[in-house]
């Protein structure tokens, strides 16, 4: 049995795409057989993020309409030998995808041998990020410690709680929280909301916070999954979510500010 | 700044602010969520119906499904002008 995991937030640009890769090749890194699959149908962007913008040849929609098989479509990382990764098409609408065939895609998949199936949702609650939930096992939340932020994921965890497949047949999307771009300095100014503040308010377990990073820039200019950047903070808090995520009781790293010299406190700037 | 932190007293921050708003307007949402599918066009209609009798602004009407043990209760308000 594959499981599937849906990486959704409500709002749009909070790092979805970037934690749908980290998770990916997190997982597949600890030698799970992973695949991860962009759902924003006429957006795709995960395969930009993966870096294997210039091996798409067919994609979700294609398998969907039957004009080329999995295998076809799936898209083997050349870093990683358990990862594959599935992209959205460019051009068809979104009612391309329908739930009787992307629930055959992800059937087909678990009949491959892949254990996990990572779904990267669409912002928003139309039909992608609707149909990215439906067969979710598991959900993860990715929130901006920012007012709009925190309200859309608690929409989209009632749209989990109502609409999912599990919620329909009296069962349950297993629900983690992510929180990215967070500032330990800005939050002990109390100019940011802090990760238990966030955490309170919607009510769901926190499986890693991300710091803000020039890293997770430099990762997608790059096309490489800021989890697989071990000198950056945000790659080390991503390994640390995915470990939390699969089970593992770990303490959180960087949620407290940086200690500044003397001298850079004298200068001004850090980083 | 932590210096003058100290001096300044308790002022509120601006992410006590949003913590505070936020509170108040999720729970608000997810008290609407829970209701049944019925209960906005339940309102709607009798909105209408009020109407017919009374004109009474769309946001006099209020009304919200509370459970109390094994009984639900339904609870219509409307406030009805002055004159």
């Amino acid at each position: 049995m594959a499981t599937v995991v849906t990486v959704t937030s409500g709002k749009g640009g909070v790092g979805k795409t970037t934690t749908s890769a980290a998770v990916a090749a997190g997982l597949a890194q600890l030698g799970h057989r992973t695949v991860v699959i962009d759902f924003d149908v006429g957006l795709r962007n995960l395969d930009l993020i993966m870096g294997v913008e210039r091996r798409v040849v067919f994609d979700f929609v294609n398998v969907i309409s039957g004009e080329a098989t999995l295998n076809q479509a799936l898209i083997q990382d050349k870093r990683l030998e358990n990862l594959s990764v599935l992209a959205a098409s460019q051009t068809k609408d979104k009612d391309a995808l329908t739930e009787e065939g992307v629930g055959q895609v992800l059937g087909q998949l678990a009949e491959m041998g892949f254990e996990y199936i990572v779904c990267d949702s669409p912002a928003g609650i139309e039909r992608g990020a609707t149909m990215a939930l439906y067969f979710a096992d598991h959900a993860v939340i990715v929130t901006n410690p920012e007012v709009s932020s925190v309200r859309d994921s608690d929409r989209i965890l009632g749209i989990l709680q109502s609409k999912s497949k599990r919620a329909k047949e009296g069962g349950k999307v297993y629900e983690h929280l992510l929180i990215t771009r967070y500032d330990p300095a800005r939050v002990e100014n109390g100019e940011m909301l802090s990760k238990d503040d966030v955490c309170d308010i919607l009510a769901v377990k926190l499986i890693g916070v991300i710091p803000e990073s020039k890293a997770v820039l430099k990762a997608s200019n790059t096309g490489v999954p800021v989890i697989l950047d071990e000198n950056s903070d945000a790659g080390l808090a991503y390994g640390d979510a995915v470990c939390r995520f699969l089970g593992e009781d770990l303490p959180m790293r960087f949620v407290t500010p940086k200690k500044q010299g003397l001298f850079s406190r004298i200068l001004g700037g850090g980083d | 700044m932590a210096l003058f932190g100290l001096f300044s007293g308790k002022r509120k921050t601006s992410a006590a602010a949003a913590k505070e708003r936020l509170q108040i307007l999720i729970s608000h949402e997810r008290q609407n969520r829970r209701g049944p599918d019925f209960l906005p066009d339940l309102q709607r209609d009798i909105l209408e119906v009020v109407k017919k009798y009374v004109s009474v602004r769309d946001d006099h009407v209020s009304i919200r499904l509370d459970r109390a043990g094994d009984a639900s209760v339904l609870e219509l308000n409307v406030i009805l002008p002055e004159n």
